[in-house]
């Protein structure tokens, strides 16, 4: 048996699956105030019958850490910023409690200015004057060369709550959103271990002996014990876990596209041989630009409870929602309303739907029925242009090899999933404008906490070969490894492998979940003067987001 | 420190980690690898204004309108050149649309020593990357007066050759001096073919010019042309081989000299060509310079190793310097009272030129001759022999051509006999016509 909750921000979701069947389901209120109330209330209801000591595995994906960032509920941290020439600090991100030192790196990882240790010990100082209890430590570069973040990690031992290092949270270069990414990090630090402590124990209290596990922003898993040192990565899993939980619904390993419809907004999520694309860089975040892995996905101001406006001669939907739909008591006529009066839906009062459209109409010089139709497709229009533009950027995105130019993959959808409320009355129109076979997906309404409950652990691994240097940097493990000047490609690869393996395990991986793709590959002769001084090696793999080992044939589409 | 004054920059980045001229030569798979560790390292992309295009594929069209490939554009183009030619194309495209107002195609292989006719490969350029986007803009958006400022170490001559007749392209060459360096040409008296004197200027800079001598001849000779010339385009033929660095060259321009030269020039648009200091130069330049155009503040960017007091150029150069500036300056002022135009022969100016091929091997006999044309451009005429054992003939009529260069065009392509050369081509920029027979 596996236990999936999502502790969403209105909803808090919980699955039990049996085989891979959904069991039990429950959705209750969150309590913004007390998460784990929520939990308690969700999983007393599963388990009324079923004995928690049968799981085999719970997994839960919390708002927590993305609140606390949206909402500013976090804590001050101090910076600590080795960034040499290049960007003046002024274009940032970060500019409060911020030290620069002078040390740095170049971008193949060589020192070109030392540490100072007075440097370090005077922005400790000034930051416990001010009663900071949280540090992060990023330096330029810092991915080549972790050796700058580990000596002043090392010189400020024992004297911060929580320390972050900007190469233990992402391999990929990007100084800035390294910066933010490692700012939001400690910033949510105490908030989550205090949260993920008292999770642990309440599993513990409920009798259960299964991991338990978190999921992260790209729909992958982490033990909730290693998370504690990471909680940035579980921002996002809301929509992380909606995504994951459309794969298990709609099982298939075709291009596909994904429809969350809510009430506010529709969100759009792409897959390609069935696996949910990631974000280039990193997800976004309450204004932040971070290298945090996450799913992509585009959201769009067009929902049921959208306000609709007659404008320049058209039906404008969105992108606000001012309150239910007119039929359900709201203020102003919306696609529901659209919906009900032309008797695809019966929800609330058609009455007060045609009433609400009728002003509309009138401003149109439309009859009700015309306007409702021309709203209904207005809708319609608004996500598929949106669905078009997302694939066209996805397919747009820049290649730097020829091969990828002439050769690249791009996505073509076939099938389009749907969930959400008005998912039923559009998904035959909808198909029909998107040249997809549409389908609605069951349990849609525990999707989050299936999604959750199946996901695997993923993770990445960033690798760079320097024969010329004899040196082979990990960037996330902060190792660096002596090499022969005849190592190759493969041999990085094949190192690699192990790595990503050992490191996935650590995290709480299965054996048996573990498909690690190599995702780059290059090598280049590096050349001074007129001679081939040695190679650099490029590799990057991953263990990307799927579902666990032996649910192949699930839930499925019925 | 710099006013930041945000501008929409266009970067089409294309660094081809699959090609290479050979794997130990300069113009190979890693050239741009650390360039492109540090703009995504600095995280540029991210700023809203700074908008990365993927970079569309030139036609062969595109390049006709340019070049006169021997035998044909399969045989001396490959698909890299085709990209980096279409990246250039981009950015053009974006920056006449609207959609960005200046843009930076950082691409590879370069184009700028490629001439009118192309045998091979010279100076790691087989098509004119430049001049094929120049000719796209026209075709697209009619015939617009245009200035390339080619800041390349080495003389962009294969861009003079292809402008040489053409008085509204003003081509400006700073470069290392001639007799110092590869391709040996760009001299003061280098001025433009005799129906478009003064459309080109050559500034032969003495080697070890740094920071100081470039801004100089900016500021006293390349920004007051331009002034009098009014472009309605600007682009930077942006060589980056004038670093301290640069392994094949002998300058001493640092990247903080590259972000304020284009903060200076403000070129609409700007293309790499060489520079193979790929590691401690291209880096640091081309972050200076997508800064500098993107309205930032640059003054942050310095090489690792710079010290400007190793750098200073002597009070000798100095003095050298300011008297060359005086020198293409006045000789600017006076090009339109230069009389004497050159031999004319029944109507025609001719001029012979050996080519030499160095990335490919290949030597060229050409002789070139022009219509001495008060209306337009003039009507090219251009036999070349090669020894790869091709002869060849071409006819050009110009963009903005008279009726009367192209009738003769016309008539000269009709009635040149097909045996006497291996080819015949007829290119009409104007009409954006080209026949082979």
């Amino acid at each position: 048996m596996i236990l999936g909750i999502d502790v969403g921000g209105t909803h808090t979701d919980a699955v039990l699956l049996k085989d891979y069947e959904v069991e039990r389901k429950a959705k209750v209120r969150t309590n913004p105030e007390d998460l784990l109330s929520s939990l308690l209330e969700a999983t007393s209801i599963i388990f009324d019958g079923p004995d928690p000591k049968e799981l085999k595995r719970v997994v839960l994906s919390t708002t927590l850490s993305t609140n606390a960032i949206v909402q500013n509920k976090i804590r001050p941290v101090g910076m600590i910023i080795a960034s040499g020439p290049g960007l003046p600090p002024s274009l940032l991100p970060f500019h409060e409690d911020t030290y620069h030192l002078s040390a740095y790196m170049n971008h193949r990882g060589f020192e070109v200015v030392p540490i100072n240790e007075d440097e370090v010990k005077a922005a400790v100082e000034v930051f416990r004057k001010k009663g900071i209890e949280h540090l992060g430590v990023v330096g330029k570069f810092c991915t080549r060369n972790p050796s700058h973040e580990l000596e002043v990690a090392r010189i400020v031992h024992g004297q911060f709550k929580h320390v972050s290092l900007g190469h233990t949270l992402s391999g990929r270069l990007n100084f800035r959103r390294r910066i933010a990414t490692t700012y939001l990090n400690a910033a949510v630090s105490s908030l989550y271990r205090r949260f993920a402590l008292s999770v642990m124990n309440f599993v513990r209290d409920m009798g259960v002996l299964a991991p338990v596990y978190v999921l992260k922003a790209d729909g992958g898993t982490i033990g909730i014990e290693e998370s504690i040192q990471f909680p940035c990565q579980t921002i996002l899993s809301g929509p992380a876990a909606s995504i994951m939980g459309v794969l298990c619904l709609a099982r298939g390993d075709s291009d596909a596209v994904a429809l969350d419809i809510g009430g506010t907004t529709t969100d759009i999520a792409v897959f390609a041989d069935g696996v949910p694309l990631l974000e280039g860089f990193g997800v976004r975040i309450g204004g932040w630009k971070t290298l945090i892995r996450g799913l992509r996905t585009k959201s769009i101001g067009v929902g049921g409870d959208s306000r609709v406006r007659w404008q320049d001669q058209g039906f404008l939907i969105g992108p606000e929602r001012e309150g239910d739909a007119a039929a359900l008591g709201g203020p102003y006529p919306t696609p529901t309303d659209a919906m009900v009066w032309l008797g695809l839906a019966e929800i609330g009062d058609r009455k007060k739907a045609g009433e609400a459209l009728g002003n509309v109409a009138k401003e149109a010089g439309l009859t009700v029925d015309e306007a409702a139709r021309q709203i209904f497709s207005a809708t319609l229009k608004k996500i598929t242009a949106a669905v078009k533009e997302f694939i066209d950027e996805i397919n747009n995105e820049p290649v730097y090899t020829i091969h990828e130019l002439l050769e690249g993959r791009k996505v073509r959808p076939v099938n389009l999933y749907l969930v959400g409320g008005p998912a039923q009355v559009m998904a035959a129109p909808l198909g029909e404008m998107l040249g997809l076979k549409p389908y609605i997906l069951p349990h849609a309404e525990v999707a989050n906490a299936i999604g959750a409950a199946l996901a695997r652990t993923t993770t990445e691994l960033t690798l760079i070969a320097d024969t010329e240097k004899r040196a082979l940097n990990i960037a996330e493990e902060g190792e660096t490894e002596y090499i022969p000047p005849r190592y190759r490609v493969a041999d990085v690869i094949k190192l690699g492998k192990e790595k990503i393996r050992q490191r996935a395990l650590k995290m709480g991986a299965q054996e048996g979940e573990l498909e690690i793709e190599v995702v780059e590959e290059q090598e280049f002769n590096m050349v001074r003067g007129f001679d081939t001084v040695g190679k650099n090696i490029r590799v990057k793999l991953q263990i990307k987001p799927g579902l666990i080992a032996g649910c192949k044939s699930i839930i499925g589409v019925r | 420190m710099k006013k930041d004054k945000p501008r929409r920059t266009g970067l089409i980045f294309f660094p081809a980690f699959d090609w290479a001229i050979a794997p130990d030569h300069p113009e190979r798979e890693e050239r741009l690898l650390y360039t492109q560790d540090q703009v995504f390292e600095e995280g540029l992309l991210d700023f809203d204004h700074i908008l990365e295009f993927k970079p569309k594929i030139a036609t062969e069209e595109d390049v006709k309108r340019v070049h006169i490939c021997v035998p044909e554009v399969k045989q001396v183009v490959t698909e890299s050149h085709l990209i980096s030619a279409g990246g250039a194309i981009t950015a053009a495209e974006k920056v006449l649309s609207g959609e960005v107002d200046n843009a930076f195609a950082l691409v590879r292989p370069p184009g700028h020593h490629a001439m009118r006719v192309v045998h091979g490969a010279r100076g790691f350029c087989n098509i004119n990357i430049e001049a094929i986007m120049i000719e796209y803009i026209r075709r697209k958006y009619g015939h617009k007066r245009i200035a390339i400022v080619d800041t390349d170490c080495h003389h962009g001559d294969g861009t003079q050759d292809i402008y040489w007749h053409d008085p509204d392209t003003l081509f400006i060459s700073i470069h290392q001096d001639g007799r110092t360096l590869y391709p040996g040409s760009g001299f003061v008296d280098e001025f433009g073919g005799p129906n478009a004197l003064g459309a080109t200027i050559n500034i032969p800079l003495p080697p070890r010019t740094s920071d100081e001598g470039f801004l100089y001849v900016l500021k006293r000779v390349v920004l007051p042309i331009l002034e009098e010339f009014k472009p309605e385009i600007v682009i930077n033929s942006a060589g980056q081989d004038n670093h301290y660095t640069d392994p094949i060259t002998n300058m001493r321009f640092s990247a903080q000299g590259y972000a304020l030269l284009n903060d200076m020039l403000s070129p609409d648009i700007a293309v790499l060509e060489g520079g193979y200091s790929i590691e401690h130069a291209l880096p640091y330049v081309n972050v200076g310079i997508i800064l500098a155009m993107a309205g930032l503040d640059y003054s942050g960017i310095r090489e690792p190793d710079y010290d400007p007091n190793a750098l200073r150029q002597s009070p000798e150069i100095t003095a050298y310097i300011e008297t060359l500036a005086e020198a293409v300056y006045r000789k600017w002022e006076e090009r339109r009272s230069i009389k004497d135009r050159g031999h004319i022969v029944n109507g025609y100016i001719k001029r012979r030129k050996r080519i030499y091929y160095d990335t490919d091997g290949i030597v060229e006999f050409q002789e070139e001759s022009v219509r001495v044309c008060d209306d337009c451009g003039g009507l090219v005429l251009i036999d070349s022999r090669a020894d790869t054992g091709h002869h060849i003939y071409a006819i050009c009529v110009p963009g903005r051509s008279c009726a009367a260069c192209r009738a003769e065009g016309e008539y000269i392509f009709e009635s040149t006999p097909k045996y006497k050369y291996n080819y015949v081509y007829f290119q009409d920029r104007e009409r954006d016509v080209f026949l082979v027979k």
